[in-house]
């Protein structure tokens, strides 16, 4: 039946247009289920790798991460982009470190983030994670203090473009660490100055 | 700026004289210093940078070098009133106290003694590690900056509110009006009965469908009190209004509920 599986294709497509978060195979499923067509996972999987090659010449992409399938723009076209985007998506060193150490180290306290930086991790860090839904608050510590545990959400892996926590690159070992493999983006500042 | 890239021993050329070896005391240009001053995330990351410098590794740290730099580092940021995050000057006491403990001369027949340098290290290796991979992931695809979503706007939904004609005026004449209303909703608690006159009555009638006659307090107990004995009596008069039964009073005055209904059954 090619009609009813470009009719398939169709729905997905216009689920993955207007749901405005990724979406998972069975939520697709469901919401396709309700209105009468019956599919199987297979079905729609099917219809996901059609809508794929069907994108295979335009600016559009289908992407899998933490939460289910969503589309993209291609990254050709990022660019173009970027300057309708008046957001300023840059974020500190600080807010990097820190993100890093929650996202190795997961669950981990704020002492412990400060132990390894050897700074104090400002208010403003936790608050711009939690607020861009990067971390959470898993629990709290049974220790003195009952400090809270923060682990990483599915937003950081989604924002990322990562499925799963284990896509991030893998920690380099402290030997592997030799002295001209440190990237230093001051000595960067300093002579652009 | 001073020098260009020197890696590799491939050293710049400062006005227009090529520079034949590093300068020793070159650290950090002090014009430099309030643009570098943002780029520190802290005192780990400035002692690295320092390390870096003279480009030695971390383990063959050369603590008595880098404090001095370290502290010359943290008077010029002083003098140029930048308010220094304590934690810079905390790491300078651990580094003056690493310096002057490996200026002490070692006990020679004491070989265990823990390098002072150790705890230090193991720190700087460990936030190295989290800073290489912080950069790492800071150059990963990142949504709104390296790549974006395709999705269309759908239309919010709203909810139309009928604009009222509105003022002072009015305002005063509704709140006026709600004022002068008659207070017709009184609150009044309704309580359960603890004992229904309706369940005594079928009471009565069970009592009754066994024994023709019974007197009256064989229908109430006493724990029930006073209650009990105006259910028992209002069932009572309830059901003798209904001519189910008769009400008897003998000379004691006791009272006495016989019933009608099994009278004309039996019969």
């Amino acid at each position: 039946m090619p009609l009813m599986n470009r009719n398939i294709e169709n729905f997905i497509e216009s689920l993955l247009f207007a749901s405005g978060r990724p979406l998972r195979l069975s939520e697709i499923r469901t919401i396709l289920e309700n209105e009468g067509i019956r599919v199987d996972l297979a079905e729609v999987k099917v219809g996901l790798n059609n809508l794929e090659e069907r994108y295979a010449d335009t600016s559009l992409e289908l992407s899998e991460v933490a939460t289910g399938f969503r589309l993209q723009i291609k990254k050709d076209f990022s660019h173009l982009l970027s300057s309708l985007w008046t957001e300023n998506n840059r974020l500190s060193k600080s807010l990097m470190e820190t993100i890093s150490i929650i996202a190795y180290k997961q669950p981990v306290t704020r002492g412990e983030i400060e132990e390894i930086r050897g700074v104090q991790v400002s208010t403003n860090i936790i608050r711009n994670l939690l607020e861009r839904d990067w971390i959470k608050i898993s629990g709290y510590r049974e220790t003195p203090g009952r400090p809270a545990l923060f682990i990483t959400t599915k937003t950081f892996l989604n924002d990322l473009n990562i499925k799963k926590i284990s896509d991030l690159p893998p920690l380099p070992e402290k030997e592997d660490l030799s002295q001209d493999e440190i990237t230093d983006t001051t000595e960067i500042n300093l002579e652009a100055s | 700026m001073s020098t260009s890239q020197h890696k590799q021993g491939e050293l710049g050329i400062v006005n227009g004289v090529p520079l034949p070896e590093m300068p020793e005391d070159l650290f950090i240009p002090p014009q430099a210093l309030e643009i570098c001053l943002e780029t520190f995330t802290g005192p780990m990351d400035l002692l690295l940078y320092l390390i870096k410098k003279q480009n030695i590794n971390i383990l063959d740290l050369e603590v008595s070098k880098i404090t001095d730099q370290y502290i010359d580092y943290i008077n010029l940021m002083e003098s140029l009133n930048f308010e220094l995050a304590a934690e810079y000057l905390v790491m300078a006491a651990t580094l003056a106290e690493i310096k002057s403990r490996m200026l002490l001369p070692k006990a020679e027949e004491d070989d265990e003694e823990i390098d002072p340098r150790l705890d230090l290290i193991r720190r700087l290796q460990e936030y190295q590690v989290f800073k290489k991979v912080s950069e790492e992931l800071a150059n990963m695809d990142r949504v709104n900056r390296d790549f974006y979503l395709a999705s269309v706007n759908m239309p919010k939904v709203e909810k139309k509110t009928n604009v009222i004609d509105f003022n002072v005026a009015r305002l005063k004449s509704s709140m006026v009006e709600v004022l002068s209303r008659p207070k017709l909703d009184k609150s009044h608690q309704i309580e359960f009965e603890e004992l229904s006159t309706q369940d005594r009555i079928q009471l009565i009638l069970s009592i009754l469908s066994k024994k023709n006659l019974i007197g009256f307090y064989k229908t109430l107990q006493k724990s029930e009190g006073k209650v009990g004995v105006v259910v028992s009596f209002l069932a009572s008069l309830e059901l003798a209004k209904d001519g189910c039964v008769d009400l008897i009073q003998n000379k004691n005055e006791e009272i006495y509920i016989k019933s009608k209904v099994l009278n004309a059954v039996n019969e």
